[in-house]
């Protein structure tokens, strides 16, 4: 009863806000209501048992992502409402390809049943350990290449952002260690012989 | 209604998945809110993932759920990364402009 409400409260509010991502006007708005969309979404992962992935969706949606589009959007320096103009005359073929999506998605709901207990459990949920424990277990050993590789994939997502972003900016001064170690005694140094009572 | 099983978690998700797919066209010219429609998408994508992973018994669509989380964080980065060196060469984000790319 009280799971069943926890449910409709959480997935009510995560479509509220979902609708309002993509219709608020002021694109900081629609990243307010993505963090909330994330916030109720990770309400359902823990209704559903999954305490770690709830933990990381909000750490990394809302610590990172979300701050970082709210960044972008903050930085960029653009007439957000002339971005909109228009807009209303591709709402008929959203309505199209988002409606055709969804019978295609009633229909293989309707034709579609759910045995429980009659698949094959490749990692049955343990019952005496928690669940981050349990993901430890398998994520260490059975997964350990697909962790390594996403490691890898973020690796390179941040060596791309920087190479991206990263430019030179002409008159600023900047040490430059290779000159500094190429310096010769010759170059760098002058010996003058000062005679008494003349001067340099 | 009141015993929430497994259907309620996928109506929620598909429902989610087309709220994203329609808002990717409703915002054409503003790139910033298609990159947060697809991560909606991913995201409900990553309730399926998890609904299934609990109703089966089964732990591997949580380990797979952290993976597409990963990559969508990786994507989310480099998306807004071009995104800002094009509005730095180009002046503006919207999509029309964004064809013109080439190479």
């Amino acid at each position: 009863m009280l799971s069943a409400f926890a449910f409709y409260l959480f997935a009510g509010i995560t479509l509220f806000s979902a609708v309002m991502v993509i219709t608020a006007r002021n694109p900081v708005h629609s990243v307010l209501f993505l963090i909330l969309a994330f916030f109720n979404s990770a309400g359902l992962f823990v209704l559903l048992g999954a305490e770690f992935v709830a933990m990381i969706l909000v750490i990394v949606y809302v610590g990172a992502v979300a701050v970082l589009f709210l960044f972008v959007v903050m930085m960029l320096d653009i007439s957000f409402s002339d971005l909109r103009k228009g807009a209303m005359q591709f709402i008929p073929v959203g309505i199209l390809a988002g409606g055709i999506l969804l019978a295609e998605l009633i229909v293989i709901f309707g034709l579609w049943s759910f045995d429980e207990g009659s698949t094959q459990v490749a990692n049955p949920i343990p019952d005496d350990i928690t669940n981050t424990e349990a993901l430890g277990r398998i994520l260490y050993t059975d997964y350990i290449l697909a962790f390594q590789v996403s490691g890898l994939i973020l690796l390179v997502a941040m060596i791309g952002a920087i190479v991206l972003t990263h430019r030179r900016r002409p008159g600023v001064q900047r040490q430059k260690v290779a000159e500094q170690q190429a310096r010769t005694v010759e170059e760098s140094m002058e010996i003058h012989k000062v005679t008494p009572g003349t001067g340099v | 209604m009141l015993e929430i099983g497994i259907e309620h978690y996928l109506t929620l998700a598909s429902a989610l998945f087309t709220l994203g797919v329609f808002g990717i066209f409703l915002n054409r010219k503003n790139v910033i809110v298609i990159l947060m429609c697809i991560e909606l998408m991913l995201l409900a994508v990553n309730i399926n993932f998890v609904a299934f992973s609990a109703y089966m018994g089964d732990l591997t669509g949580q380990v797979f759920t952290m993976i597409i989380l990963t990559v969508a964080a990786a994507e989310a980065a480099i998306g807004l990364a071009i995104l800002v060196v094009f509005f730095r060469t180009k002046g503006s984000i919207a999509v029309e402009d964004i064809s013109e790319l080439k190479g």
